[in-house]
């Protein structure tokens, strides 16, 4: 009993913590350029491709990947930002959330073309395989590790925007890009930059779950959804809001797999309904 | 904002004119497919072209009430009316639910609400007992029309979707002239201002939601009826992002351009229909150029052409 509970919380707990690195990635391109980025599934999804493309094609292992698949897919990111989403600032939010949305079904329907929909498995790597026995349950190694660095990432990341002076930039680049402009500091590139980190945090992600979960073409688009619902949760206006929001609601539903398997599906989606009637702007969010 | 009132009415008279010769000249089910989506698209355009809101989860509506209709009528053996009728309410009635919480947020979250609810709506429709699971609702009869005309022809079930495609239509087409659509509009320019002049905002965002979404269920009601059936592709997301694309690239905010969108992107996707998912691809290309430089749509751009020339 107490086996299956904490099994599930732990499954829980680490789609909790891909919820956690993909909201955050959403909200500092939102809080910045003020466009929701529909196209981070599928960057989350291009990321675990890269890495076991990489693995199948070139011998490229597990922690190369890791290190080198971000910088890949967060360029590419730059290069959208540069040639296509960049003509759309200034216009309502909504365009560039359809000219994102039109990129995740490009980038799906090409992989579905080349890889087909069936899951391709990515090994774990060697030094991580295994796991500890905690009496109460079995903790696997890799998924250990997986709750800690992106726990580490999302932390980092608070920290660099909340305590350091380029956080300060970019905070102030929230409030108002033209004034900040106007004290010298190169306001297009910053841009590029936080959609470029925003995109590699999902590819991060994306390298983490291959592992876990199959890579498949499709598997982005599953969680961007959520990722959607949990944002309307925490509301984006804080980035440790939507770190802890993330989190929260992966244990919710690992909670409910374990008291009542097929609501699992729904229950982000319920949370977000009540929160709607009781808190409109979120948990974590300010009203506006 | 001026109205090319002599274009609309040659646009109606050729409209009417094609609908009724169509089925001589194409395959009768692609033309009533054309017919089910050009409703939806314009029950969309009715939220994002007229009230300023991107709803993202049209799909739930369309394919509740598909699924609503086929139980209405394989299941409980109800007549054709009665199972469009219920597909019908059963939609608006989904969409007072979500219309009701989604409005309480806008713009974007707005998109991301509604986006999540169909979502919902997709899952429950994959579990519950009586939707099929996987398969769908497999063959929904096409009875007799107030027991009187036979449906199974593709010819008098052409008519019958035509007809219903025009009542639809002319319900929409009414709304956006009215009084009520004028504040829809109003809202959408400017929201604050239209609060300040003592319109209750909400309420008429809500209303608009229900007709929306009533009319999409309608429009998925006849599309369960011209196929007998009712699948997950109806509930899936992709049919919500399709909705917005025939939207867009017909012209949101033009009373035409949204069945212009559907007749391209559903000749489109017959077209591209044996090349397995090069359709996605140039779904989304198609998506990303309209939105970068296109933005007005086809007849958004034709109307913008007239005006400039005379």
């Amino acid at each position: 009993m107490i086996q299956v509970l904490s099994g599930q919380l732990l499954i829980g707990l680490i789609n909790g913590s891909f919820y956690a690195l993909l909201s955050l990635g959403l909200a500092i391109i939102f809080g910045l350029l003020n466009v929701v980025n529909f196209a981070h599934g599928a960057q989350y999804m291009l990321g675990a491709f890269v890495a076991w493309m990489g693995l199948r094609y070139l011998g490229v292992g597990y922690w190369w990947a890791l290190l080198l698949t971000p910088v890949v897919v967060g360029l590419l990111g730059i290069v959208f930002e540069r040639l296509c989403l960049r003509r759309l600032y200034g216009l309502d939010p909504l365009y560039g959330l359809l000219l994102t949305f039109g990129l995740a079904l490009v980038l799906e329907g090409i992989f579905q073309n080349a890889f087909g929909i069936s899951g391709n498995s990515y090994p774990v790597p060697a030094l991580l395989q295994g796991g500890t026995n905690l009496g109460f349950m079995y903790l696997p190694r890799y998924r250990a590790w997986v709750v800690l660095v992106s726990l580490a990432v999302c932390f980092g990341s608070w920290f660099v925007i909340e305590r350091t002076r380029l956080g300060a930039y970019l905070r102030a680049g929230t409030e108002n890009p033209v004034l900040l402009q106007g004290l010298g500091v190169n306001v297009p590139l910053m841009f590029s930059l936080t959609y470029g980190y925003g995109v590699a945090l999902a590819a991060f992600a994306g390298v983490m779950a291959a592992p876990i979960y199959q890579v498949t073409p499709l598997m982005g688009s599953s969680v961007i959804i959520v990722v959607f619902a949990v944002v309307v949760i925490g509301g984006m206006g804080s980035i440790l809001g939507s770190i802890l929001t993330g989190l929260g609601l992966g244990l919710v539903e690992g909670l409910t797999k374990f008291l009542y398997p097929p609501a699992s599906d729904v229950v982000v989606f319920a949370v977000m309904a009540l929160v709607l009637l009781v808190r409109p702007a979120g948990l974590f969010g300010r009203a506006r | 904002m001026s109205r090319p009132v002599p274009l609309a009415t040659w646009g109606y008279a050729l409209l009417v004119l094609l609908g009724l010769t169509a089925p001589f000249f194409v395959y009768p089910v692609f033309a009533m497919n054309v017919l089910c989506l050009a409703l939806f698209a314009s029950a969309f355009n009715l939220l994002l072209g007229y009230t300023g809101l991107l709803s993202f989860g049209h799909a739930a509506f369309l394919g509740a009430a598909a699924y609503v209709t086929g139980l209405a009528v394989k299941g409980w053996g109800l007549p054709v009316e009665a199972g469009i009728l219920a597909g019908t309410l059963s939609a608006a009635l989904l969409g007072l639910v979500f219309g009701a919480l989604a409005i309480r947020r806008s713009g974007i979250y707005f998109a991301m609400i509604t986006l999540g609810f169909a979502q919902m709506v997709y899952f429950l429709v994959l579990q519950m007992p009586w939707t099929g699971g996987e398969d769908g609702l497999q063959g929904i009869p096409r009875s007799r029309l107030l027991g009187l005309v036979g449906l199974s022809g593709n010819l008098p079930m052409y008519y019958f979707v035509y007809a219903l495609f025009l009542a639809g239509f002319w319900v929409i087409y009414r709304t956006i002239h009215s009084p009520f659509g004028q504040v829809l509009r109003a809202i959408r320019e400017n929201e604050p201002r239209a609060i300040s002049l003592g319109y209750d905002v909400d309420r008429y965002k809500l209303l608009a939601f229900v007709i929306s979404a009533g009319l999409s269920g309608m429009a998925g009601a006849m599309k369960a009826l011209v196929f007998q059936s009712a699948t997950l592709s109806d509930v899936d997301w992709h049919r919500s992002g399709a909705v917005i694309l025939m939207t867009l690239l017909g012209g949101m905010g033009t009373p035409f351009g949204p069945s212009v969108g559907a007749l391209l992107v559903v000749g489109l996707e017959n077209y591209l229909a044996g090349t397995g998912s090069w359709v996605t691809v140039i779904t989304g290309g198609v998506f990303m150029a309209c939105v970068l430089a296109f933005r007005r749509g086809i007849v958004g751009e034709v109307v913008a052409l007239v005006k400039r020339s005379f």
